[in-house]
């Protein structure tokens, strides 16, 4: 009853004007930069990052918008994949299996409208579970002392690569970059300085939001600019929507598993939403068996997984607001942002700041259903705008950015720490290192060297404090799980899931 | 043609003889107000809220203008205001005992507090220790006695960093009491009062440090129980149920005043306008009620009493500071 109440403060929030109206304006960035190829939910949300503060948005405001354009995101991947085969970011990618065979069949209308139907069912209940769920997370809060908090963002940290991940040792050595710029500032345990070369600028430390922006949004224009890309995507043709009531009654079923199975892979660390939507794909073919079409354009192949990585997404807001644990890109550059706007998530957050979060969850339900009304009739106009030439679209992406970056601390300073992390980003993603762990570096480095020192002050120096509670040692063999699964489970997924890409490929050279 | 320049010049020097004589000082127009932190935090409200009474009771006919200048904990902003403002009597600076704190342990290097011109305070939190509600400790007394008996046995936890105005709280608290081995008061700097709160409420840590605003919905749930205010008197209304240290026979004064500080340089008579002004402001309805607003509790010095007031609490803090071992 308590968590009603709570929300209904939530709705009381979410639906003001000024709360609504950025909200529909986050959902319409956010489908935009779904769908364009390249600009995933993380760079949209970095980018968007610096709009915020230059408006000078009330946290509310901020993270409503913010949210919305991160759950707007998941809805745009599916354009591209459906339309031009591309997936408009990673989590999008198992629908191209289907989707785009029934583009190619002529029915790329009604594709849109039931993985739109799929994902509105995904985001609500994945929304919903998230309000049944971090009450119940945040009650568990008063257990958490420095030492369980160590093994907390041990875990975060082993389970950084994600099941999937490729390359371990990559994901190590960015997460390391992180930890390194993390521990310039002032060490608030001893009140020393570190690494700051008795430059004021440099006390308190790198801004993320600054290492944010330069690392995705402006190795993004780097990128573009190298690759000379002045044309944008091949129109895209769209025919007229026939969808009978039928046809998404069919769809139903394997929307709902699909969530659950999505929510699931959210709000465990490290699974994420490209994981949600493999596994809700998988497991649908497998409970339809040879009945189904898969991967000849079967509705249900585009359900499932457009189900599962919205569920996935939203399930990923579980752990970063419950406990300042990102589980995903997207989610650790949303804490960033939280932390920025000076509000520390974590088991706190609901008591301490109960309407806003319960805002931000409001506006959720609110801006999945001003989603599903974007997607459905308006799908025309997202799909023109893909055709918007990037030479257009990048320069005002860097120009917001900069003026939002200067626009914080009003330092020229600043604008060189974005270009030079622009610069490293660039580098970085060339030599194929991934850039969420070296954001999480700097956001976990400090809280977690933190708790290791409160940990050892409270029990005089004795380091098997770190193990002594039944809490901390659930914790730290789930991190232990988390660094192992990837090279015992992480090459049969993987493999799994290039295959079923490749299968795709396949007719596609026969064209 | 040839006498307009000279017709100019008369006109311009009786203009500035009627002014001189008329009126001491004119304020400009605009104001500008510096809070050396992002957007949310104290300075920051400092600034917009105090810009919005000046504006609203007519002391500043156009604007104040808040411009926000993170670094270095206030750093930043006091290295500008020395450096590129000087004279310049539209600007204001927020600062808070924070500000102090850092000036008196050096932080802000080669810059000291008699550089710029103080003010007034226009408010203040006060100073809290706090327990569990379920802890053994029910005065501050058995509290400071403990300590006497075995530093290590209480630990505290606060929003600030080591050596910083949560931490000298503590200290000033148990050098009042009669704590002789203060750097051995074991103190763990969180990222804010309520991470702190949450350590004492779970049972890890033993004593909470911070501001009364902090505490308050902690003390309304009944998680918290405090110990000491560290106010000269008890605060007003409801907040009057909670003893303070001075009643308990311990000696120990720390409000974390809120106020700001001008540029060098600046006309006497300026300086003179803005203590004037801050006072008359402290004085309005419009500000009691947002001190009420936003749990500021009563604390005013202006002019030469709140110069005399930061010198003596830099002297005190470092003192203090030198004592745990913090600066030498």
């Amino acid at each position: 009853m308590e968590t009603l109440n709570f929300l209904l403060q939530g709705f009381a929030v979410a639906l003001t004007p000024e709360h609504l109206m950025f909200a529909a304006i986050g959902a319409i960035l956010g489908t935009l930069i779904g769908a364009l190829p390249g600009l995933g939910p993380a760079n949209g949300v970095a980018i968007l990052i610096p709009l915020a503060f230059s408006l000078g948005l009330s946290p509310a405001a901020s993270l409503i918008m913010l949210t919305s354009v991160y759950a707007g995101a998941m809805y745009g991947g599916r354009i591209s994949s459906i339309l031009l085969n591309i997936p408009g970011d990673e989590p999008a990618m198992m629908t191209t299996l289907d989707g785009y065979p029934m583009a190619m069949k002529g029915k790329a209308a009604e594709a849109l409208a039931i993985s739109a139907i799929a994902s509105f069912i995904g985001s609500l209940l994945a929304t919903i579970g998230l309000i049944i769920l971090a009450p119940i997370l945040a009650r568990f809060a008063l257990h958490f002392g420095a030492a369980e908090y160590f093994a907390l963002f041990a875990l975060a940290f082993a389970t950084l690569g994600g099941i999937t991940g490729k390359n371990q040792v990559k994901t190590i050595v960015a997460a390391c970059l992180g930890l390194m710029i993390a521990t310039v500032g002032v060490d608030i345990s001893t009140g020393n300085q570190r690494y700051t070369f008795d430059i004021l600028e440099l006390y308190e430390g790198v801004d993320f939001i600054i290492a944010i922006v330069g690392l995705f949004a402006v190795s993004e224009l780097l990128f573009f600019i190298e690759k000379h890309v002045g044309e944008g995507l091949a129109a895209a043709k769209l025919n007229k929507l026939n969808l009978k009531m039928s046809d998404i009654l069919h769809v139903i079923p394997t929307s709902l598993r699909g969530s659950v199975l999505g929510f699931i892979s959210g709000v465990l660390p490290g699974a994420g939403a490209s994981l949600g939507s493999f596994v809700s794909y998988t497991l649908e073919k497998r409970v339809v068996g040879s009945k189904g079409q898969f991967g000849e354009g079967d509705p249900r192949g585009v359900a499932a997984p457009e189900a599962g990585n919205n569920a996935a997404a939203n399930g990923a807001l579980v752990p970063m607001l419950t406990l300042g644990v990102p589980g995903s890109g997207t989610t650790a550059v949303l804490l960033a942002m939280l932390i920025s706007l000076n509000i520390q998530p974590g088991p706190m957050l609901f008591t301490q700041n109960a309407e806003l979060v319960w805002g931000v969850i409001a506006a959720l339900l609110v801006g999945n259903l001003m989603l599903l009304a974007l997607n459905i009739p308006m799908i025309g106009l997202f799909v023109k705008l893909l055709s918007i030439p990037p030479k257009y679209l990048m320069p005002v992406v860097t120009l917001v950015a900069a003026v939002g970056i200067y626009s914080i601390s009003n330092s020229a300073l600043d604008l060189y720490f974005m270009v030079g992390f622009g610069l490293a980003g660039y580098v970085l993603r060339k030599l194929e290192v991934p850039l969420v762990p070296v954001i999480l570096g700097m956001l976990l480095g400090p809280e977690m060297e933190l708790n290791l020192r409160h940990a050892l002050a409270i029990s005089d120096g004795d380091w098997t404090a770190l193990f002594s509670s039944g809490l901390s040692l659930t914790i730290w063999s789930l991190a232990f799980l988390g660094l192992a699964l990837p090279y015992i489970v992480g090459p049969i997924l993987r493999r799994r899931m290039e295959n079923a890409r490749a299968r795709l490929e396949v007719p596609e050279e026969g064209d | 043609m040839k006498q307009r320049p000279l017709r100019k010049l008369m006109l311009a020097t009786s203009l500035v003889f009627a002014t001189s004589s008329a009126m001491a000082f004119e304020p400009e127009r605009t104001a500008e107000c510096i809070a050396p932190a992002n957007p949310g935090g104290g300075w920051d409200f400092t600034c917009r809220s105090v810009g919005k009474v000046l504006t609203d009771l007519g002391y500043i006919e156009g604007n104040v203008q808040t411009v926000n200048m993170p670094g270095a904990g206030g750093g930043v902003a006091f290295a500008h205001t020395l450096s590129k403002r000087e004279g310049d009597s539209a600007l204001m600076v927020a600062a808070s005992t924070a500000t102090t704190t850092r000036l008196a342990q050096g932080q802000f290097r080669g810059m000291t507090a008699e550089q710029v011109k103080w003010a007034a305070a226009l408010g203040a939190d006060y100073g809290v220790i706090a327990v569990a509600q379920d802890s053994p400790y029910k005065t501050l007394n058995e509290l400071m006695d403990a300590i006497k008996a075995d530093p290590l046995s209480v630990k505290f936890g606060g929003g600030s960093a080591l050596g910083g105005w949560d931490h000298l709280k503590v200290l000033i608290a148990a050098k009042a009491a009669g704590v002789t081995e203060l750097p051995k008061i074991k103190y763990l700097a969180y990222n804010g009062g309520a991470e702190a709160i949450t350590q004492v409420v779970g049972g890890h840590i033993q004593g909470f440090t911070g501001d009364v605003s902090e505490v308050l919905g902690f003390v309304e749930s009944g998680d918290l129980r405090v110990l000491a205010v560290l106010a000269e008197e008890r605060l007003p209304g409801e907040l009057g149920g909670m003893p303070t240290a001075v009643e308990q026979g311990i000696d120990a004064v720390a409000p974390n005043w809120r106020g700001f500080y001008l540029p060098a340089g600046i006309p006497d008579d300026a300086y003179e306008w803005w203590t004037q002004t801050y006072d008359k402001l402290y004085a309005s309805n419009e500000w009691k009620q947002v001190m009420q607003q936003n749990g500021l509790m009563p604390f005013h010095k202006s002019g030469a009493e709140f110069e005399a007031f930061v010198q003596q609490q830099v002297k005190d803090i470092r003192e203090l500071s030198i004592e745990i071992g913090l600066i030498k």
